[in-house]
């Protein structure tokens, strides 16, 4: 029986061989050859192509725990990470619940379309933007100031905030649309069969809902999180001055200082520190959904 | 516990009448099955009685009390769903005391009386389980449970033994019966199958384009249907159309059909009989005439063997008459052969056209 079982399972295998081979092709040449090119630079003193002497070492990752400056920017980052993940959820999940359970029809695609909008438009673009509606007599300013009757001063331009701002813009589509699968997914029969059990509205959304699209939360909070904490376009563009955290350290090394040992060292602390983030949450996370 | 009154209730979506000046009295402890083909507005009718939606006109009451307006998690009423709707993050336990946790009850109190409904849909050892663990007519009891644990005044289901197949089916449904009769609770059976809502209900309501057709007793609906809808949706019939002679119709070829039950008729107007095919008794030759029986004659041109019953199905005039016979093993009559029918006109129902 069991041999039977196995020998199903991998003439299954076999056959869906040539269906894998592309995307593991693809896999290979596009994500693994130039991972472990900067895995073999993190370890070296010079980049090869400058033509320079070159040995292996450990210097570069050194750097990181031997200066504190770098601890602090990494602190930063996370937190930067906590903060416009927690926004997206505050933003996210309403407006996800509000597509999957409130809206029907033409007025759905609508909202859908708007919520997707971000998404399509150029990143750049959409941080300059920001700025133009961020920054001292751009168009927040002008407008605040029309209506009210006394006479602020909005300059949000270069600060936490502008960062958070931006961020948060360009991620939360990625938690609308996970939760929103998630939500659609819950049977409204369930809804209506709490609330015929004496649920408030509240109740249903505490005891049913939310264990219910916790997945979604989890999924959306994981794409989010992870990119944030590596960011440096928004933080470089809105943040200014105040914008230096840990992926704007990371760009500089490979497109300013040309450090491209030190740069790919330093993502690669990133990326431990991440994975073992997750790891720890993941339990957790696990008995949550 | 309370009865449901239903007062010319109307709802319309769109140009569409769901449901269409509906009346109804459902008595204190009551079993009712609603009956009616697919889109008839039965389901419409229990959302209203349930709260998940208002009607555009009519009153409802509760136990006397009018409750148009009043939302769905205030009018203590228990639901069961055909796809049972069990919260799939939690425990049977925990589903089953659910209404009773969103009540804020003690902790205590609540495991009590979850294990006392588990016990009377006897899962009581089921309660550390998930709904994904249980089969389907455990979860329809799990469901049942967590409906009644609340001590509901009405209990609503929707078609809730849809999704089970036949033999699970007939014990769902005396288990069902069962647990009405022992907390004899209002209960108003949504159902597609006949013969469910013939065994189980004290009464029945056919609903047919949201309008209510017939309403009482099983009996009474099988044995004196009002429309030719009522006569062949519950049960089978043949149905005879002609002209009323006041005692009974006379068919287009002149064959008078007497008929002792249903509606009093003016003679002369269309008019339609109805016989249930068990009634009718059928044999190859003329026999003892019975002066006042009904009689006519035809040729067998199917007969389908059902085991403890047979169908014959008779050809006359361009009609054919199904007959019912129990299989006593004592004849079986051929295809093509030349037979008698016969039945009395007491079991003859007078309908009027339309
Ligand atoms: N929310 C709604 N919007 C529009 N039309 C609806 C809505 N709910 C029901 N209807 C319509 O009302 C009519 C009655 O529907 P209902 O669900 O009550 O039928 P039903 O008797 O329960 O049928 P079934 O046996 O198939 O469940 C149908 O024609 C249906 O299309
Ligand atoms: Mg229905």
């Amino acid at each position: 029986m069991a041999g039977q079982v196995a020998t199903g399972s991998r003439s299954g295998l076999r056959s869906a061989l040539p269906l894998l081979l592309p995307a593991y092709l693809w896999l290979t040449v596009a994500i693994f050859l130039p991972l472990s090119a900067m895995v073999f630079f993190s370890f070296m003193t010079e980049l090869p192509l400058s033509g320079k002497a070159w040995s292996f070492t450990l210097d570069n990752y050194a750097t990181f725990f031997s200066q504190g400056l770098y601890w602090t920017l990494l602190l930063a980052s996370l937190r930067l990470g906590l903060e416009v993940t927690l926004w997206c959820v505050v933003i996210g999940y309403p407006a996800a619940y509000v597509l999957a359970k409130v809206l029907r029809g033409r007025s759905r695609e609508a909202i859908f379309l708007l919520v997707i909008l971000p998404f399509w438009s150029n990143g750049l673009v959409r941080i300059f933007s920001w700025a133009m509606v961020l920054r001292e007599g751009g168009i927040l300013d002008t407008a605040l100031n029309a209506v009210l009757p006394f006479k602020i001063n909005i300059d949000l331009m270069y600060s936490y905030p502008a960062v958070i701002i931006g961020l948060v813009h360009s991620y939360v589509p990625y938690m609308v649309l996970t939760c929103y699968l998630t939500l659609q997914a819950i049977d409204d029969s369930l809804i209506e069969a709490g609330r015929s059990l004496g649920a408030s509205r509240l109740q249903m959304l505490k005891r049913v809902i939310i264990p219910l699209s916790m997945p979604g939360l989890v999924a959306g909070a994981a794409l989010i999180f992870v990119p944030v904490v590596g960011s440096f376009m928004e933080p470089r563009i809105l943040g200014g001055r105040t914008g230096t955290f840990y992926g704007t350290v990371i760009e500089d090394q490979f497109v300013a200082v040309f450090n491209w040992p030190l740069g790919a060292a330093l993502s690669f602390i990133l990326l431990a520190v991440v994975l073992v983030i997750l790891a720890l949450a993941s339990p957790v996370l696990r008995r949550a959904a | 516990m309370a009865g449901v009154q239903v007062a010319n209730l109307s709802r319309s979506f769109g140009a569409h009448k769901a449901l269409d000046d509906v009346s109804i009295d459902f008595a204190d402890g009551g079993f009712y099955a609603l009956l009616g083909p697919s889109g008839s507005g039965k389901t419409t009718l229990l959302r209203q009685i349930a709260g998940f939606d208002f009607p555009d006109s009519g009153r409802i009451a509760i136990g006397g009390e009018g409750v148009e307006r009043v939302p769905v998690e205030k009018r203590r009423i228990g639901m069961v769903f055909q796809n049972y709707a069990l919260f799939p993050n939690m425990s049977v336990a925990d589903n089953v005391g659910f209404g009773l946790s969103v009540r804020r009850q003690a902790k205590a109190t609540i495991a009590g009386e979850v294990q006392r409904a588990l016990d009377l849909v006897q899962l009581g050892k089921l309660g550390g389980r998930r709904p994904h663990q249980l089969s389907g007519g455990q979860r329809q009891r799990v469901a049942l449970a967590r409906a009644i644990v609340t001590k509901p005044r009405v209990l609503l289901l929707d078609e809730p033994l849809g999704a089970l197949d036949k033999a699970l089916r007939v014990d769902m449904q005396i288990e069902l019966k069962r647990i009405q009769r022992e907390i004899g609770i209002t209960t108003i059976f949504v159902t597609h199958d006949q013969e469910e809502a013939l065994t189980m209900s004290d009464r029945i309501g056919i609903l047919r384009d949201g309008r209510l057709v017939q309403e009482g007793p099983p009996e009474e609906i099988y044995d004196r249907p009002k429309s030719e809808f009522a006569a062949t949706f519950l049960g089978d019939a043949n149905i005879f159309r002609g002209e009323t002679t006041g005692a009974g119709i006379r068919l287009p070829d002149g064959t008078a059909i007497a008929a002792g039950a249903g509606a009093t008729l003016a003679a002369g107007t269309k008019a339609s009989c109805a016989v249930r095919p068990e009634r009718i008794r059928i044999a190859t030759d003329s026999g003892t005439p019975d002066p006042n029986a009904n009689l006519l004659r035809g040729q067998v041109s199917k007969r389908i063997f059902a085991g403890s019953n047979s169908t014959y199905f008779v050809d006359r005039d361009g009609q054919t008459l199904k007959v019912i016979v129990q299989n006593t093993g004592v004849e079986r009559l051929a295809e093509g052969q030349e037979v008698v029918l016969r039945w009395s006109p007491e079991s003859t129902v007078l309908i009027a056209a339309g």
